[in-house]
């Protein structure tokens, strides 16, 4: 039975078929119902679409392959950020059924570009946080572009088309059927072009191509057809966002060309530390990136074009290493005076997770306690402002990490439950490690309950808990505590 | 249904009770025996008498060319393979060799092929060790999903619908989809003598209704199952090779 014959109202193996849907380019797409019988699988609760490929005689095999590596990852895959998998058919009729994703493209913003910087960033984050929670579960996308990225109705951004996807955990179909590049012209990264389909990294250059055509309304490579042309990318550098519009804010340019770098080292060491940046753009530490007028130099340029000539894939080990070697560490620092050499415990503790991983970025967090109902007054006894007091004593309790500027953050908070907040915050921004001290015990901390209890409790990742050792008060931390 | 795959115990008690107490625990419907249950360690008896068990509750075991080495010497094997088959030989008794006699090489049901060491050649013990040996495998029978032993070696060979044969080391516990529109050859490693520098017992887990296999490294006593071999005056260097997985 050929695809096109497919006809509403017809039942294939439980599902009817309720409603064509507009075409992809390899596929068709139908609105499906469950029924009871014949069916593989019980119904799903949520609104279902078929997937049927689009398999001609003749055709490129990239179609047969894609929906292969696609039925093959899909059912892997779980979370709000792809589809969800219900069910493949494969010999008679080929297809996938999956959760039908009520939202839009982000195809549709393409007209309405330049958008605002804090549209760009709302959206990027989410598309980053979308990315990482795939890169956390051992996939690449590998073809990433406005048209594969959904927004739910609810705000989530929603990954679609995992057929050039990678599972660093299975077989690598696509590498194994086809020996050049593979991907979307416009938006392929660098090293893909070489052939190199393991480094997670790859998206976020992807990623970096959509958000430079959200802020500028331009492509930053064109839009090259042929796979000889995708090669240019390797020496050739885009022009910065400013060039095109200058209201284009210093962190954005900064962001997006982190992005776009050609050597995937230099770019962001995962899509949760870029995620970090686009929600906190005061705090993206500006390099010569966000001040470049024009691009890169002939000179440059023709150094690139010498070294791409010898250049080999690369390979990195696999995505959870990428991604285990470039964590987001949490330092929750208690800084009021009776705990300071706690703070100093906490120091060694995080300066010894920044020396093993270079990668690593670290996110220094302290809390102001409010009063529950009181409104609590702009300046304390001394006319200071308390809460820019302790975001000088954070930096300066930093300082001691000796760890480049680009990799810290400091935040203060003003919260009621000071546990809450830190696991709120560890939350919202996937926080890998949280780092905190414990003040020892006394009758009355039993009484009241410690935060570092309350945060190894409720934190939904790997939590350290630093103690001054109890013979003398040498600042070492007692590891590990999880 | 849930098929537990078991290739080249080699009379390694030890990594065999190990792999069926994990099976056990894992939902396993029926059990295959790729073959060569001795030769190498220091229980051939209990090895070859704990698979005739499982066949009586209607196991599948196919024959191997160490078991045949024990009903008839075979020139081409090693000095030390050969030595073991020596010391292997003195120790089985009637029923044992009856049992080994009575194993099919080939064994084929619903689209699945198993066999010790290839399919073009069953007898002849070629191993399968590249992908010009995996595509002749392929070639030689319509099966889609051949299952076989032999090399020691955990690997997974597919072709695609265009003929491309490619392979893939598998990952430790994690399900592989055997696609309907793609062949497999599923070389399972060996649970008595690995040879991919792991020393842990390697078994497979088939689950043919849904199309997945899963590999499976078990950890089990190397030193044990060393000190055996080295006590029943075997060669030494068959106990050493436990422990580096070599």
């Amino acid at each position: 039975m050929a695809p096109h014959d497919l006809k509403r109202g017809q039942v294939i193996d439980g599902f009817r078929l309720e409603g064509a849907l507009d075409p992809g380019g390899m596929a068709n797409f139908w609105r499906v119902t469950g029924t009871k019988a014949g069916a593989p699988t019980a119904p799903a609760e949520f609104p279902m679409v078929m997937k049927v490929p689009l398999l001609r005689r003749g055709e490129d095999p990239i179609t047969i392959v894609g929906f292969e590596v696609e039925q093959m990852i899909l059912a892997r895959l779980s979370g709000p950020h792809a589809p969800r998998f219900v069910a493949a058919g494969d010999f008679e009729q080929p297809y996938i059924v999956m959760e039908f994703i009520s939202g839009r493209s982000l195809k549709g913003l393409l007209d309405k570009t330049p958008l605002p910087p804090d549209d760009i960033a709302r959206i990027g984050a989410k598309v980053a946080f979308a990315l990482h929670d795939i890169h956390r579960q051992h996939v690449i996308h590998l073809d990433l572009k406005p048209s594969n990225i959904l927004l739910r109705d609810g705000g989530e951004a929603v990954l679609i088309d995992f057929g050039l996807s990678r599972h660093d955990q299975l077989p690598d179909l696509i590498a194994e059927e086809f020996e050049g590049a593979v991907g979307t012209g416009p938006y392929i990264a660098p090293e893909q072009v070489l052939g190199d389909r393991s480094d997670p990294r790859s998206d976020i250059f992807s990623l970096g191509v959509i958000l430079y055509f959200l802020a500028t309304g331009e492509r930053p490579l064109g839009e090259p057809q042929r796979e000889a042309e995708w090669r240019r990318r390797l020496w050739r550098d885009p022009q910065p966002p400013r060039w095109w519009n200058k209201k284009i804010p210093f962190w954005l340019q900064e962001i997006i060309l982190r992005c776009l770098e050609i050597d995937p080292a230099e770019r962001y060491a995962s899509a949760a530390q870029l995620a970090f940046d686009l929600r906190h753009p005061a705090e993206v530490s500006l390099t010569q990136r966000a001040e470049r007028r024009t691009r890169d130099g002939v000179g440059t340029v023709a150094m690139r074009w010498l070294r791409a000539r010898k250049t080999l894939p690369r390979r990195c080990n696999s995505v959870a290493g990428q991604l285990s070697g470039a964590p987001i560490i949490m330092a929750a620092v208690d800084l009021s005076p009776q705990a300071e050499p706690l703070a100093d415990a906490l120091a060694v503790a995080v300066g010894r997770l920044l020396a093993t991983e270079p990668d690593a970025r670290v996110t220094c967090v302290n809390v102001l306690k409010m009063a529950r109902l009181a409104l609590d007054p702009l300046e304390d006894a001394h006319g200071r402002n308390p809460h820019l007091q302790r975001l000088i004593e954070l930096k300066h309790w930093a300082r001691r990490l000796a760890v480049a500027q680009d990799r810290v953050t400091y935040h203060v908070f003003e919260a009621t439950d000071t546990a809450g907040a830190i696991v709120e915050y560890a939350r919202n921004i996937q926080i890998d490690h949280i780092v905190i001290g414990a003040r020892g015990s006394s009758t009355l901390r039993r009484y009241l309950g410690s935060v570092s209890a309350q945060v190894v409790a409720e934190a939904p990742c790997t939590v350290t808990v630093v103690r001054l050792s109890h013979q003398g008060n040498r600042p070492e931390a007692v590891l590990p505590t999880t | 249904m849930r098929t537990a795959l078991f290739a080249d115990i080699h009379a390694n008690r030890e990594a065999l009770e190990a792999c069926l107490s994990h099976a056990k625990n894992n939902r396993i419907d029926r059990y295959v025996f790729l073959g060569d249950y001795v030769g190498y360690g220091a229980d051939p008896v209990f090895a070859i008498e704990t698979v005739m068990n499982y066949v009586e509750r209607g196991a599948i075991a196919l024959l191997g060319n160490h078991d045949a080495a024990a009903l008839e010497p075979d020139p081409r094997m090693n000095d030390v393979a050969f030595a073991a088959m020596e010391w292997t030989r003195r120790r089985l008794g009637p029923a044992h060799l009856a049992f080994v006699k009575g194993l099919p090489l080939t064994y084929e049901e619903g689209g699945r092929l198993y066999v010790h060491a290839n399919t073009y050649a069953p007898g002849g013990w070629e191993y399968v060790t590249g992908l010009y040996a995996a595509s002749r495998c392929m070639m030689a029978t319509s099966a889609q999903a051949i299952f076989c032993g032999h090399t020691h070696v955990p690997m997974l060979f597919h072709m695609s619908l265009t003929g491309k044969v490619a392979s893939f080391e598998p990952v430790d516990r994690v399900d592989i989809p055997l696609m309907a529109r793609r062949r497999w050859l599923a070389v399972i490693g060996s649970v008595g003598q690995p040879r991919d520098h792991n020393p842990a017992a390697s078994y497979a887990i088939l689950d043919a209704a849904h199309g997945i296999l899963t590999y499976i490294r078990v950890p089990y006593d190397v030193a044990a199952a060393a000190r055996k071999i080295r006590d029943a005056g075997l060669p030494v260097a068959l106990s050493y090779r436990l422990a580096e997985g070599h």
